[in-house]
């Protein structure tokens, strides 16, 4: 992503719509977000007990990040009204900008749930990190918060990696999401990507178009909000 | 592998036993420890022990074959010979003033 | 090593009547230890088939505070089991054969949870008044004569008082809502309200029931349903919500008046023929399933 993206002036942005700017921060809210609620479909039947506790932080982080990120997109919109949550559940299917990587549901295969975790994980830490140095202090002082808590889960990530290397279903799977997850990032980041995770680059799948998993996610995502048009909750 | 996890709720205040886990090494229980005692921040400082490492004394008491009372508060009695000290010091140095023999009864429990 | 002295029942029975606790190594009566199991066993199994009715509805959450919350209720509830299990294993059964007992419908689990969680309304209703109902039982465990689960009752106790606030939070946003989300909770309360009347289960005397004698339950299950009315009726009713028991009512005595739970019908549920029962039970069969090479590639050290 380009730092000019996030830091586009004010004139550029057309009235009563979301700017450009915005649009490039909610990709990263989309994508967290969609991650968070396909890692939450974990909570209550994950392979232990003890890391049942442990995923559900995970993706309670995720929708965190996906509402900082949200809250800082409504500020940088100009029509009033516009909260988060509107960000989050109101926008039709076409209109989320997460990458296909992050719409697959993978229950109840732990292996491409870890397989998952771990290249976005690592991804993630190479875009916070170009985030840090972003020319809007607003962006970078939300990277920066963020990046304290994603520590844990590059720790966590890590671990399990470390943990499932030697089974095939884990490799097997770490190659089938390859090109999704090198989709994740702008075109410039991904040696660095190719780099840690020691794998050569591949055909990118890439963010625009959604797999046909993200309209039944949003059906079911905004399916009480939608019943009551408009209502608190 | 069991783990033990002892839990510091506030710093300086001893650890106390806050419950176990299972884990497969000390990476994933260190892991887990956080988010099952640690996660809304009611922890300060945690120790994890594998369960094989606690050695357990369940009746620390040593036995008292013979009289050790010598290392207890209650095996000092001084209130008899108290008395006796202060009316043998009366008799003998009838001069002696009498407050200054009130010291000794600050020794300990008569 | 410890010298275990084998006490006599009666004994025994006159120690934690005495306040005694009891801990892991002490020797106890098999029959204590038996009922602790079977008892601490279907407390863990409830907070396990209690994630199920609810947290199908973490991704359907209408706001992202709901879905954050949702999920930490969820995942404490997992964690009370993770909890619960360890001092079971410790008590001789393993969590693996715990599982396969809930699995297979050889163990209990509470009546609430064999029930649907058909709209948003049930979600805060279940939040708000079946932990509510939860969290009185639990609180009288606290005193429990078996101090390993006293201990961590006050952990579980802790993180419940915030589930009920979400739930009546929940419930505040519904009431002061539309027509329609008003009639979600109503409906809910109508719903839950049977199941909430048998949860404590039908009275029973103190004098005839070993879990007072041996000081591992110290309220009587009318005590608890009376203090469970006494707390949350008022509540209800100040929101304008109707509870379907016209002869509920509280005495000059301030003892609450109502019609006779349904006791067939929580025989029926939770001895596994509750509307869910089936369902459940194989939802948790088929996720272990699929997840049991991780346990076996994972924990294999721990064998």
């Amino acid at each position: 992503m380009s730092e000019e993206d996030l830091i586009r002036p004010a004139g550029s942005r057309s009235e009563g719509s979301v700017p450009e700017s915005a649009q490039r921060i909610l990709e990263l809210a989309d994508d967290e977000l969609i991650l968070g609620w396909r890692n939450s479909e974990w909570t209550g039947i994950a392979p232990f007990l003890e890391e049942d506790v442990a995923f559900s932080s995970i993706a309670q982080t995720e929708i965190g990040h996906a509402r900082a990120w949200y809250e800082l997109a409504a500020r940088q919109t100009e029509r009033g009204g516009v909260d988060a949550d509107a960000l989050a559940f109101d926008r039709d299917p076409d209109e989320y900008r997460c990458a296909p990587f992050v719409e697959t549901r993978l229950v109840p295969d732990w292996a491409r749930t870890i397989a998952r975790h771990w290249l976005y994980e690592t991804a993630d830490a190479i875009r916070i990190e170009a985030l840090k140095a972003s020319g809007d202090p607003e962006v970078a002082g939300l990277a920066e918060k963020i990046d304290r808590e994603e520590t844990y889960h590059r720790m966590h990530a890590d671990m399990w990696a470390d943990r499932l290397r030697d089974e095939a279903r884990f490799r097997g799977a770490v190659d089938e999401l390859w090109p999704s997850a090198l989709g994740l990032l702008e075109p410039g980041q991904r040696d660095r990507l190719c780099e840690i995770v020691g794998r050569e680059p591949v055909e990118a799948n890439e963010r625009g178009e959604h797999t046909e998993e993200l309209r039944p996610l949003w059906e079911e995502m905004t399916m009480v909000r939608r019943s009551v048009p408009g209502a608190s909750w | 592998m069991i783990f033990e996890i002892f839990r510091q709720e506030r710093e300086g205040q001893p650890f106390q036993h806050g419950g176990s886990l299972e884990a497969p090494n000390l990476a994933f229980a260190e892991t887990y420890a956080r988010e099952l005692y640690g996660r809304r921040d009611e922890s300060f400082a945690l120790w994890i022990v594998p369960r094989e490492s606690v050695e357990e004394i369940l009746d620390p008491y040593v036995a008292d074959v013979f009289d050790r009372d010598y290392r207890r508060v209650d095996g000092y009695s001084l209130k008899v010979k108290l008395k006796e000290a202060r009316e043998l010091a009366a008799k003998n140095a009838p001069h002696f003033p009498r407050e200054e023999t009130s010291a000794i009864s600050d020794l300990g429990p008569a | 090593m410890l010298t275990t002295v084998r006490l006599e029942d009666t004994e025994f029975e006159a120690y934690v009547q005495a306040g005694g606790a009891v801990e892991t190594g002490d020797a106890m009566p098999d029959d204590y230890r038996s009922a602790l199991i079977k008892f601490i066993e279907m407390h863990g199994n409830s907070e396990l088939m209690g994630v199920l009715p609810e947290r199908e509805w973490i991704l359907r959450a209408p706001t992202l505070q709901r879905k954050l919350a949702l999920t930490a209720k969820v995942q404490d509830e997992v964690g009370h089991s993770q909890l619960i299990y360890r001092v079971v294993e410790d008590l001789g059964k393993p969590r693996e054969a715990c599982l396969d007992d809930l699995v297979a419908g050889k163990t209990k689990f509470h009546n609430v949870f064999h029930y649907p969680t058909k709209t948003w309304g049930d979600v805060a209703v279940i939040a708000w008044l079946v932990d509510a109902a939860a969290i009185i039982s639990q609180k009288a465990l606290l005193k429990c004569s078996y101090a390993p689960y006293a201990r961590i009752m006050k952990k579980i106790c802790w993180e419940e008082s915030f589930h009920i606030l979400h739930g009546r939070d929940c419930i505040l946003a519904l009431m002061t809502g539309t027509d329609e989300q008003r009639e979600l909770v109503q409906e809910a309360v109508t719903r839950w309200w049977g199941p909430l009347m048998q949860f404590h289960g039908n009275p029973i005397a103190a004098e005839d029931d070993p879990m007072y004698r041996w000081r591992i339950k110290s309220q009587a299950n009318e005590d608890a349903r009376q203090q469970f009315l006494d707390g949350y009726v008022p509540q209800i009713w100040e929101l304008g919500l109707t509870v379907p028991d016209p002869k509920l009512r509280k005495r000059d005595d301030g003892v609450w008046e109502y019609s006779e739970p349904d006791w067939d019908e929580l025989k029926h549920v939770v001895t596994g023929h509750g509307p869910k029962t089936e369902e459940r039970l194989g939802f948790r069969r088929w996720s272990r399933e699929e997840t049991a090479w991780v346990r076996s590639a994972v924990l294999a050290d721990a064998a």
